[in-house]
């Protein structure tokens, strides 16, 4: 083997920094991430399975019984549906990733190059956005199969899509902030998975609120995903909307600021 | 630029007082325990220096301190002159890491994760899938380079690792074990290229578990456990620590050990290691001491099933240093 001229020609890549590094890294490094779920479909797949699964279970199953009929109960039950497909998404994907990134080397390589240290994770982040377009466009193409029909316009469709996935990502950042703190994947699978339950049944997506028992409408009450519901209802079918839009916006922002800044914090700092 | 930026290169190393990497009094706890206890070192620009230890001497947590992974507790370091702790961005343009476990994608091909790296060191893409070809051709990768890394071997995989490091041509290169769980053959060929990596002008800086393996790279070795430097030198300096080579005494009649152990601290001048009840160890300097131990043992009619000269083990080595036995057994006899 000759010796590395390579090594001493040229100049040294990265003597100068240059500007916006940490866009330009973090877009690189979601480039990486399409090209990993690319490869992976099948990840993509799992997280569609859920709310597919649970769509036909309910219409089919129950839909007669709860609303009369099949096709009236699937108009009541797809907001919440898809609501629940970009939670999944984002509870179940990005957290994830940086946790294996964490335990492989790939991170300590990350963390010792001349890269803004939130570049990683904000291009992981980037890079899993395409996941709930995935889930958005598949949940509403199985839904229009089944019979499902949009009662407003496209504008309110791009709505009440855009509204999900914003919540689903701002709440991703919990797991986030999970899959950068603790060792054990498992953890921020079972977190991740676990949560869904609460957050998305835990509404009025099945069931009107009043038909609930005491208990579960206290929850539903404050459940911020039972604002989504409401709001993704309300532009797909039509009604008001306005306030229960500006709430899931609220709590949005504030999963975001809260678990995002926590998450990017430990983030920089873990050992 | 480029004649200038190899022109500095060069002056770096024929000034030969160049320090890459200077550290003292480093030290870093984990809860309680004191992974790295007071860590003194220099090394010169253009050359291996090997971190050698058993595991959980604190090699990793010295490695992370230096790159930058770790804030250390007390003490101070530079890479280049730049201190670790106030310029840590100047050292992380300065250093590559390559860590114990392959940290290259799996899902990428290597070309794409050497391209991604290029990138984010700044280099356009095209520069740096241009880097990429010449590096995979370099670490033997050419054909594998557009495959997926889940694919590849272990060797492959530490080639395309180490081929990573270099995309930015860093001042020093950090090796954290780089060979470790590679087969004999895979570990020589990894060797070569970190050698020339070192002739090329870069710095290296490797831990390692492996006598031999600080014996075939380093220039200069520092030789830790438990957090603190037990000894440092060139490999020869610390091979004459522990005498050179080691003479294994196992009389036939086990009875007779006392007697036999007489004979040889009478030749040697010092009490020879009973690690058991039927065989006695003890560093010798040269053949001399070896050929007249032989021959007293004869004269005193003691015969013998075993009686050999061998080159020490890195567990004798570090017998010798610390005064006690290391966990580690798998390098009996390893040391060549």
């Amino acid at each position: 083997m000759t010796d590395m001229a390579v090594m001493s020609q040229t100049t040294s890549a990265s003597s100068q920094p240059r500007r916006w590094g940490v866009f330009r890294h973090s877009l690189v490094l979601a480039r990486r991430n399409l090209i990993k779920t690319r490869r992976n479909p099948g990840l993509v797949g799992d997280a569609l399975m859920l709310p597919i699964i649970f769509l036909l279970l309910f219409v089919y199953l129950f839909g007669g019984a709860v609303a009369g009929s099949t096709t009236e109960y699937l108009q009541y039950l797809f907001p919440g549906i898809l609501v629940m497909s970009t939670l999944i998404a984002g509870l179940l994907s990005t957290g994830l990733n940086i946790n294996i990134d964490i335990k492989k080397g790939v991170f300590d390589r990350f963390r010792s190059m001349p890269i803004d240290r939130s570049a990683p994770l904000i291009g992981s982040v980037l890079g899993d956005t395409v996941r709930y377009v995935v889930a958005v466009v598949t949940v509403f193409a199985v839904g229009y199969a089944m019979g499902f029909r949009v009662q407003t316009d496209f504008p309110s469709v791009l709505a009440a899509s855009a509204l999900s996935v914003t919540l689903g990502f701002c709440l991703g950042w919990l797991t986030v902030l999970i899959g950068v703190t603790v060792n054990e994947e498992n953890v921020v699978s079972t977190v991740g998975f676990l949560g869904i339950f609460p957050l998305a049944f835990g509404t009025d997506m099945v069931a009107p609120k009043e038909t609930l028992p005491g208990w579960l409408q206290a929850w539903v009450e404050v459940n911020p995903v039972t604002h989504a519901v409401d709001a993704t209802r309300g532009l797909l079918l039509g009604g008001p909307v306005a306030e229960s839009v500006i709430v899931t916006l609220l709590w949005s922002a504030g999963f975001l600021l809260v678990f995002g800044t926590l998450a990017l914090r430990a983030y920089r700092h873990r050992a | 630029m480029t004649a200038e930026n190899a022109h500095t290169r060069t002056s770096t190393i024929t000034s030969g007082t160049t320090l890459a990497i200077e550290a003292s009094g480093l030290a870093k706890s984990f809860g309680t325990t004191r992974a790295v206890d007071g860590v003194d070192f220099t090394i010169e620009a253009g050359t291996v220096h090997g971190l050698l230890g058993p595991n959980g001497a604190g090699k990793t947590t010295v490695v992370r301190l230096l790159a930058t992974l770790l804030r250390p507790d007390a003490g101070r370091a530079a890479i280049m002159g730049h201190d670790i702790i106030r310029d840590p961005a100047a050292v992380r343009r300065r250093i590559s890491l390559t860590g114990q476990f392959a940290s290259v994608d799996e899902d990428l091909t290597g070309a794409e994760n050497l391209t991604m790296f290029g990138q984010l060191l700044d280099l356009p893409k095209s520069a740096a899938k241009v880097r990429a070809r010449e590096l995979l051709d370099e670490f033997q990768l050419t054909e594998a380079g557009d495959n997926r890394v889940r694919t590849y071997s272990g060797g492959m995989r530490r080639r395309l690792d180490l081929a990573a490091s270099l995309i930015g041509r860093p001042d020093v290169v950090f090796l954290d074990e780089p060979t470790t769980g590679l087969d004999p053959g895979k570990r020589e060929e990894l060797w070569q290229m970190i050698r020339s990596i070192a002739r090329s002008g870069g710095t290296v800086l490797l831990t390692t578990q492996y006598m031999e393996e600080a014996d075939a790279l380093a220039d200069q070795i520092t030789v830790i456990n438990h957090g603190t430097v037990i000894a440092r030198g060139t490999p020869p300096e610390l091979k004459r620590i522990v005498g050179g080579q080691i003479v294994v005494v196992r009389p036939k009649d086990t009875a007779r050990i006392s007697e036999a152990a007489s004979i040889v601290q009478a030749v040697l001048g010092y009490e020879p290691d009973a690690a058991s009840t039927e065989v006695l160890t003890a560093p010798v300097d040269g053949d001399a001491d070896f050929a007249r131990i032989v021959a007293r043992l004869a004269s005193a009619g003691i015969e013998v099933v075993e009686l050999s000269l061998r080159l020490p083990s890195l567990d004798e080595v570090f017998y010798t240093l610390t005064g006690r036995q290391t966990d580690n057994d798998e390098n009996q006899g390893a040391a060549a």
